[in-house]
């Protein structure tokens, strides 16, 4: 399975959001894509499911045209995991999974379904929170079931959408270690939004950084977490060390961010920041 | 931790549950058709209104018939106003539970969309001023317009909604400003009407009321509320995947715009060709989705047919004490439903344990 996008551009009313994106992931490859609020990062997502349709359509599964593919032979192939999710209606966590199943039935649920759905409860090891009411979750708990919802699509390429911005530490590392998992073990092509330099650094294969609906560097995270490229897409300068797994470790400076931002510190609390 | 074996048996355990909870609503429903056949004004009680309904579906057990006049009161005023209650109170509650899941809002009712509003004007046009919009209908004409006004009730709201690039929002506001306009109209129409029998004939339409109901009227309404409900719950998953959002069930294999599209059809359909022949009768279709919600949760599956039945069984509890407080004359079953529903809601409201919308 591998996904394609050639000269990807997209605008909302005229404003350009992307432009002339191109990336490529493989099977059971994690690609990070990282980029200040509003460079174009969900919207990139949106785009490779269709939710946002690009006037040309410019991305490929297997060398097929995804626009050829209806909604429902395209949610076969592709999961998607929003930034936030919530349920007007109040559904049970085992009903919420079972969404995942909607692509495959028709009326009736098959053993089969049933034993998906319980299959990815058991596989993100929240079981014991079936019965549960979604919207009573905590967000990491929520987050998922989302992720399990995606997976019993049987997804070939999985789209996360900041699966980590507003979780815990343990949640964050629960959830990307889950996604290296299903790399490996399901050769799950894995596509994920993120803020964290560090995390994305670490969990990783590929990492692309986009500025202003541009892909401003892609390749490594070793290749792409510099100092150069940090300073001139974020607007911050930075230290990039090697970590104590042999990753990038980015650790940003405040010292020259403008004078209203750092609320008029001292400078020798400014220095040690 | 549950092993998924566990997990399927707990969730197949669930859905038994649910199953148990509309069986016992249906078994509520036809002890409600027992009280409601066997009371009321005239002579027949249970043994003799028993007597005729069994001579009629056995004939050749007819050992000892009824008189005429029981007969008539049975067959012909009792029956088919139960049937028309129960058809019209399911039709209405299944097109609420529908039209609250696709819209994602659980303050939506036929009131919102402005298909009351529209019906009651048609229907005051034809009362006050005689005015059909196909002449053809003779003695339905009201009914004609009422439906007809509901129907472009809808086509307004949608092509409004449409206008703005269709979506819950665009709707529900496009429904409540329609829902305004024909109320001002409907106003206009009584403060400029002669004076004569004709207003006070409006505000009893208003008001909803079964008691013109015929076996005529129940021919033409059960099959499109049937049909209707029927597709409707064929709908069920893709109203349950709307209900995380547009985005999510676009990801789902679910265009949402087309699912809105097709169930706000049904709805009005549905709603349409109830209140054209009983007048507006609110509530029912706005709550009995709530009290069915908190009986078996959300899954539209359950939750369609589930409604339907709460709506059934209310309304038919309604009409029947509409027909009796007062008797011989009677209530306008808009009146009761809500006089007697509200407690009952706002009861269950402060009693239940989980919110079952947000």
């Amino acid at each position: 399975m591998k996904l394609t996008i050639n000269n990807l551009s997209f605008t909302y009313a005229g404003v350009p959001a992307l432009s002339d994106v191109e990336l490529e992931v493989g099977t059971g490859e994690v690609l990070s894509i990282v980029g200040p609020n509003g460079s174009g990062k969900s919207t990139l997502l949106k785009c490779i499911n269709r939710i946002l349709k690009p006037k040309q359509n410019s991305v490929l599964i297997d060398g097929k045209d995804t626009s050829t593919f209806n909604l429902k032979e395209l949610s076969k192939l592709i999961g998607y995991v929003p930034q936030s999710s919530t349920s007007t209606f109040s559904f049970t966590v085992f009903d919420v999974v079972l969404m995942g199943r909607k692509p495959y039935i028709h009326w009736s649920l098959s053993e089969r379904d049933n034993e998906i759905v319980a299959d990815m409860l058991d596989f993100l090891g929240i079981g014991d929170l079936a019965m549960r009411h979604f919207n009573e979750l905590s967000g990491g708990e929520q987050q998922k079931v989302i992720v399990a919802r995606a997976l019993a699509q049987q997804p070939q390429v999985l789209l996360l959408d900041e699966p980590t911005s507003s979780l815990d530490i343990r949640h964050q590392l629960e959830i990307l270690c889950l996604l290296r998992r299903l790399a490996l073990t399901k050769g799950c092509s894995i596509i994920v939004s993120m803020h964290d330099l560090n995390l994305a650094s670490r969990f990783s294969d590929r990492m692309i950084i986009i500025k202003k609906g541009k892909i401003f560097a892609s390749g490594t995270p070793e290749s792409v977490l510099t100092e150069e490229t940090i300073e001139s897409v974020y607007g911050i300068r930075c230290k990039v060390t090697n970590s104590v797994l042999g990753k990038p470790q980015v650790v940003p400076l405040i010292s020259d961010l403008p004078e209203e931002t750092t609320l008029k510190m001292r400078p020798e609390i400014t220095e040690k920041l | 931790m549950s092993t998924a074996a566990e997990l399927r048996r707990l969730y197949s355990k669930g859905k038994k549950r649910k199953v148990l909870a509309i069986f016992a609503l249906f078994i509520a429903l036809l002890v409600a058709i027992v009280a409601s056949v066997s009371l009321g004004a005239g002579s027949p009680r249970f043994i003799e209104a028993m007597n005729v309904i069994f001579s009629r579906v056995f004939p050749f057990f007819n050992i000892n018939p009824e008189p005429a006049i029981t007969q008539f009161i049975i067959m012909d005023l009792r029956l088919p106003r139960i049937v028309l209650a129960i058809v019209a109170g399911a039709g209405l509650a299944a097109s609420g539970a529908t039209m609250q899941g696709v819209l994602r809002n659980p303050l939506v009712s036929s009131y919102v969309l402005g298909i009351s509003a529209a019906a009651g004007f048609g229907a005051a046009l034809a009362i006050v001023f005689g005015i059909s919009v196909i002449g053809l209908f003779g003695g339905y004409v009201i009914i004609a317009n009422a439906f007809l006004f509901s129907l472009l009730a809808m086509v307004l709201v949608y092509g409004i909604a449409r206008m703005r690039g269709i979506s819950t929002e665009t709707v529900i506001l496009a429904g409540i400003a329609i829902g305004f306009l024909f109320s001002a109209l409907l106003s206009l129409i009584q403060y400029v009407a002669p004076e004569n029998e004709a207003v006070p004939a409006v505000v009893y339409w208003l008001m909803g009321s079964l008691h013109t109901s015929t076996w005529t009227s129940v021919l033409i309404v059960s099959p499109i509320v049937l049909i209707t409900v029927l597709l409707m719950v064929q709908q069920s998953w893709n109203i349950n995947v709307l209900s995380m959002g547009e985005d999510v069930a676009t990801s789902l294999g679910v265009n949402s715009k087309r699912v809105l599209g097709i169930n706000m059809v049904l709805e009005t359909l549905a709603t349409a060709s109830i209140i054209a022949f009983s007048g507006v009768i609110g509530f029912v279709d706005l709550i009995s989705p709530h009290i069915a919600r908190m009986l078996i949760g959300s899954d539209h599956r359950f939750l369609i047919p589930c409604s339907a039945l709460t709506g059934a069984f209310m309304l038919l509890c309604s009409d029947t004490v509409a027909r009796l407080v007062l008797a011989p004359t009677e209530l306008p079953v808009g009146i009761v439903t809500s006089l007697l529903g509200v407690p009952f809601f706002i009861y269950i409201l402060v009693s239940k344990r989980r919110q079952s919308w947000r």
